[in-house]
């Protein structure tokens, strides 16, 4: 599953990004994709679709929020942890 | 070129339901924001607006009248009778052919879409009210002026998002100026509190969950209103001559457009907009005593307008006051600039400043003097009233006091 994961949150970051999901490190940043804010909230609404989460996230104190956006590790970990809440619930 | 005044002001919105109760607010600090009513609003994950409370249409409009008015041109009827009859114009004589409206919204009969959508793809019904074109299309409300008060002139309706008020005001004050009218009745009006509405601003992530605070370090974003306010704008020459009570005068318009981004606001086209203003009215900065901030309580637009207000009043921003009234009615998007000119009205008539309520904390990235939370007594001369739009598009207006 985590691995399943993995590559669909790859995926659409790729696709968002116009890059070959090859080219993603889980290093890399939203700003190292090229991804501005419009970017990020279609990519938000883009996993939210794919996962059936819903992602915690205001564009007005993105600090505050609880879904890490600080790399794509990162991202892959809280959808991670969104998908694992919505199956518990 | 012919000086444009203003002789009438009506209103409606989540403050009051004139201009009287809306001043007050104002001067109270009072917050028109709370919980959002209506259908479905459980399913929304920002559930709180400057709503029109207990809206009963049917006390100011016949069955006739209520098929063929959305909402929003309800709210401009309203706000326009009190500002007809606060002027004391007469349009039924030959003053109706040199009369006109100019009007702004963003999305016009909102809640008629959102209706009838439902009973088409959510009951599956085959059919809707044959009205549901001539309701919901956005020059509706202008429209409907022009019959109630004869208006035979230019009349149409300008559409830039959250500028729309303040380019339809700078276009009739533009009319005026010219010599192609000789009153306008012109603001602007929305009315998009519904699921439709705000769902489909939810996915922006810029709306706050809890409250609009402009300027606030702790902002966390906008919140809508609804609501309408419209003005006479008359030619001073025709207004002076029939000793007509004369509430400011429109002294200069510009707009600029940011050809940037889509939703990011520029500080460059924010600061030309201002600039381009007080050159229109001949203003130099340090003349401007208030200037009404476009303010919506979001990351961006606060720090950016910030920004550009101090680039464009210098050594003068220092002392310049600046509030966002969004605080109290909600951003009423394409009617906002036109309920907020009545904080701009206050200021120079009555010598009272607006306060920017929701103010917790300073924010070092907008170290203006932003009225936090109480209104203030203060004599000023002109004000600036700023609108900033997605788009790019920026409109700003300046104000004198009465000649």
């Amino acid at each position: 599953m985590t691995q399943n994961v993995t590559e669909r949150v790859i995926a659409i970051l790729a696709d968002q990004a116009m890059m070959d999901p090859a080219a993603i490190r889980l290093e890399d940043t939203l700003a190292d994709l090229g991804l501005d804010s419009l970017g990020l909230v279609e990519s938000l609404f883009a996993l939210e679709e794919a996962f059936d989460i819903s992602v915690p996230f205001n564009a007005n104190e993105p600090a505050k929020s609880d879904f890490d956006l600080s790399s794509v590790a990162a991202i892959i970990a809280a959808v991670e942890g969104l998908v694992a809440e919505a199956r518990a619930a | 070129m012919r000086r444009v005044v203003i002789t009438g002001a009506g209103t409606i919105n989540a403050l009051a339901r004139d201009v009287p109760g809306t001043l007050a607010a104002f001067r109270e600090g009072r917050c028109g924001i709370g919980p959002l009513e209506f259908r479905d609003v459980e399913r929304l994950s920002i559930q709180i607006g400057g709503q029109v409370r207990d809206w009963n249409p049917e006390q100011h409009f016949n069955r006739q009248q209520l098929v063929i008015y959305d909402k929003f041109t309800q709210f401009t009827l309203l706000a326009a009778r009190e500002a007809v009859a606060q002027s004391g114009l007469n349009f039924d004589g030959h003053l109706g052919y040199e009369a006109g409206v100019v009007l702004g919204t963003a999305g016009g009969g909102v809640n008629t879409w959102d209706e009838n959508y439902r009973t088409v793809y959510e009951e599956g019904k085959n059919r809707v009210h044959p009205f549901v074109v001539p309701r919901l299309m956005n020059n509706a409300a202008a429209s409907h002026l022009s019959m109630e008060f004869n208006l035979r002139g230019p009349v149409f309706t300008v559409s830039t998002a959250c500028a729309s008020s303040n380019h339809a005001m700078g276009q009739a004050f533009q009319m005026i100026r010219a010599g192609q009218c000789k009153a306008v009745l012109t603001g602007g009006s929305e009315s998009m509190l519904c699921f439709g509405g705000i769902k489909a601003w939810e996915g922006l992530r810029v709306m706050s969950k809890d409250a609009c605070r402009p300027f606030s370090l702790n902002r966390n974003g906008m919140v809508q209103g609804e609501g309408a306010a419209v003005f006479v704008f008359e030619d001073y020459e025709h207004a002076a001559r029939r000793g007509a009570e004369i509430l400011a005068e429109v002294a200069g318009f510009a707009m600029t457009s940011d050809a940037g981004d889509i939703v990011m606001p520029s500080q460059q086209g924010a600061a030309r907009a201002m600039a381009g203003a007080l050159r229109d009215a001949g203003l130099a900065p340090d003349e401007v005593g208030y200037i009404n901030a476009h303010g919506t309580g979001t990351a961006a637009n606060d720090r950016t307008e910030c920004a550009a207000v101090a680039e464009v009043f210098g050594a003068a921003a220092d002392r310049v006051m600046i509030s966002s009234t969004k605080a109290m009615h909600g951003h009423l998007i394409g009617g906002t600039g036109a309920v907020e000119l009545l904080a701009c009205i206050m200021a120079l008539r009555d010598g009272v400043i607006a306060p920017t309520i929701g103010h917790d904390e300073p924010d070092p990235e907008c170290a203006l003097d932003v009225v936090p939370n109480v209104a203030r007594m203060a004599r000023v001369k002109a004000v600036l009233s700023n609108a900033f739009a997605f788009g790019g598009l920026n409109a700003v207006l300046a104000l004198r006091a009465a000649p």
